[in-house]
């Protein structure tokens, strides 16, 4: 017993056998291709983009005018039309999945579990061309005639609501953008409360609680960190989503607070622009609205991160003070 | 293992006669709206001369430019003529030869109306300003007496991508509005004063079926092969014409007063001379460098183009596009004559 080769095995472990230290140097190149990639990206990305940025500077990120023929360029209105499409995205999809989720884990009868599970994520499959033809000649001549007329008549005196309605519009990209989204905020919440245990949920029951009261106070509770992990990464997806939304949106480059009036994003515009930009600025443009479009889900990714992070924080705090 | 190696052998040669079988490889890139027609033509060509492989790649007219500058494609496509400073950047080594031609035209949706609309280029270029906002203007009424116009608003349907199509509408509209000029003038995309952008013929199309009182442009081809309801335009000489195969190829002779002989070819034919003449008409193109240092690809490219100009031109009509005027060809032949390949003219 005391003769096993104890201090052999420190050895290897700390990287002197020679095979071991192959393995590791792979795996660290490995681990750093990811972080060279992004670097890379972003280096390509400010090099073209580099005449843009000298040239309008600060500018280009809140001028309205997007003139190819007189080279002057701003990005406001694809910013903005990218971030209000992704929220009206958010706004219609999280309730939805997050009701779709609730239902699945806690309330639906056992066989009718699987099949809407898989529904639901088949809608992840279709490809975004053909969910934005059924946009094109389902959802905006349905939005004319049987949405839009009573959502104003109600609502009317709002501005999100005022202006002639021609179909393509901010409104029918945010609706088409939550259902794109809907299958992976829903099944990454279902996972996220199948993990919770069953013994929170006991808990609440046995204190009296109704079914609806234990999935709020004590379910949900529990899993909010992975739901807000489900709920970014639905909005990664609807910030780049790119054919769908150019097909639905108008692509107008004008900043409206209607939600009626057509708008235009990011991704929409470089899809749009790049095969025909034949002169450097125009280019070096349409890379700067992909820097910026970077930027923005650098942002919002860094954000979410901070937000898991002091939430994780806070109920942490709040455990130990218990 | 001697068969094992014999048999080797045997792959070996037959990838080599393989190579030695295709002959010349000529590579090519450019314009979307002529892709049909060239695919088409160098398919019977492939087949008829077995010493040439062609290909072509649709990826637009700017990414065509840019390829044929930079020396990675051996012939480009566009829509837009290169401009001067881009011609100036590759050392004026680039010859504009046309090949067939295109032509915009006006669609709309008013179910009601069962003629062609009549439009004039004012009424034109004051919907695409968005100064005429009502389909009963008594403009447009003026011109069509006989049609019942509704009083619904015109939503103008225009395209997002960068395209060639735009480029001819914007720079018709150019030519016959100054103000159009001043505001908006042309290019592939423009700053649109009004309407709702579409991806391509087909979402334009797409949005003017599925909108109410719209109106909205697309290529001749695409109109044709759809079979879709098209207005009428009038022309310099005060017709109006509408778009066909026969009144885009005579914009093209309608234009050749004002181009003459030694010409190189990156004109604009929009708004032409000539009674029969459909207006809002263009070029594409086919960028063939002057000097080609491997004389086997400038002699082979210029027996493609030559052959596409002359026979391959019956097989432009089946197709939505126009073939040039007869009378033109004696002027590219010349132009063709002065490629050099390795040293010598590469004229067959």
């Amino acid at each position: 017993m005391a003769s096993l080769p104890g201090p052999e095995r420190a050895t290897s472990l700390s990287g002197r056998n020679t095979g071991d230290r192959v393995y590791r140097g792979a795996l660290t190149l490995l681990a750093l291709t990811l972080p060279a990639a992004l670097i890379a990206i972003l280096g390509g990305l400010l090099w073209n983009a580099w005449p843009s940025v000298r040239t309008f500077g600060l500018e280009f990120l809140f001028r309205s005018t997007w003139d190819p023929v007189a080279e002057v360029y701003g990005a406001a209105p694809m910013i903005l039309g990218t971030v209000i499409s992704s929220l009206l995205a958010l706004l219609i999809a999280v309730p939805l999945a997050l009701g779709v989720a609730i239902f699945l884990t806690e309330f639906s009868p056992g066989w009718l579990r699987k099949p809407v599970a898989s529904l639901v994520e088949l809608l992840a499959a279709i490809p975004s061309v053909v969910y934005g033809l059924w946009g094109v000649f389902v959802l905006i001549p349905l939005l004319r005639s049987h949405v839009v007329p009573p959502l104003r008549a109600a609502l009317g005196w709002l501005p999100f609501f005022e202006g002639v309605f021609y179909g393509n519009s901010m409104l029918a990209a945010g609706i088409i953008l939550s259902i794109m989204i809907l299958p992976y905020i829903s099944s990454v919440s279902r996972e996220v409360l199948l993990a919770v245990p069953p013994a929170q949920r006991e808990a609440a029951l046995a204190l009296g609680a109704t079914r609806w009261e234990a999935v709020w106070s004590a379910v949900l509770p529990y899993g909010h960190l992975g739901i807000i992990g489900a709920v970014v990464l639905g909005l990664g997806r609807a910030l780049g989503e790119t054919m769908a939304v150019t097909m639905l949106i108008g692509n107008r480059h004008e900043i409206s607070a209607s939600l009626l009036q057509p708008g235009y994003t990011m991704a929409a515009a470089i899809a749009n622009e790049f095969a025909e930009a034949t002169t450097q600025l125009h280019l070096a443009a349409l890379f700067e609205i992909g820097l910026v479009l970077f930027g923005v889900t650098v942002t919002v990714n860094a954000a979410a991160r901070l937000l898991v992070w002091r939430v994780a924080r806070g109920s942490a705090v709040g455990s130990r003070a218990l | 293992m001697k068969v094992l190696r014999l048999l080797a052998l045997a792959a070996l040669a037959t990838i080599a006669c393989r190579r030695a079988e295709v002959g010349v490889r000529l590579n090519g890139a450019g314009a979307t709206f002529p892709n049909l027609i060239y695919q088409k033509w160098i398919l019977t060509y492939n087949q008829e001369f077995k010493d040439a492989q062609l290909n072509y790649q649709s990826i637009g007219s700017g990414g065509g430019i840019r390829q044929f500058s930079d020396r990675t494609v051996d012939f480009g496509g566009t829509d837009a003529p290169m401009t001067d400073s881009a011609i100036a950047a590759i050392k004026g080594d680039v010859l504009h030869i046309p090949t067939v031609l295109g032509a915009d035209v006006a669609v709309y949706n008013l179910p009601q109306v069962s003629v062609a609309l009549k439009f004039t280029p004012a009424i034109l270029a004051d919907i695409f300003l968005g100064k005429l906002t009502k389909w009963n203007d008594p403009r447009i009424a003026s011109v069509n007496p006989d049609v019942k116009l509704p009083g619904s608003d015109i939503v103008v349907a225009h395209r997002s991508d960068g395209s060639g199509t735009t480029f001819i509408w914007t720079d018709y509209l150019s030519k016959v509005s100054p103000e159009w000029l001043q505001k908006v003038g042309r290019g592939t995309t423009v700053n649109w004063p009004v309407g709702l952008g579409g991806k391509g013929n087909e979402g334009v199309a797409a949005t003017v079926s599925q909108t109410p009182g719209s109106i909205g442009y697309v290529e001749l081809g695409y109109a044709l092969l759809n079979k879709m309801a098209v207005g009428q335009v009038q022309n310099k000489a005060g017709t109006f014409v509408s778009p066909t195969i026969e009144s885009t190829t005579a914009a093209a002779s309608g234009a050749m007063k004002t181009m003459g002989p030694d010409t190189d070819f990156r004109v604009s034919i929009t708004n032409p001379d000539g009674p029969d003449a459909y207006p809002i008409a263009s070029f594409t193109w086919l960028l063939v460098r002057k000097n080609y240092d491997d004389g086997a690809k400038g002699g082979t490219l210029v027996r493609f183009v030559w052959w596409a100009l002359t026979e391959g031109q019956s097989e432009a009509p089946p197709l939505g596009y126009a073939p040039l005027p007869k009378e033109m060809l004696p002027w590219i032949e010349a132009r063709l004559k002065t490629v050099q390949a390795g040293g010598k003219p590469a004229w067959p």
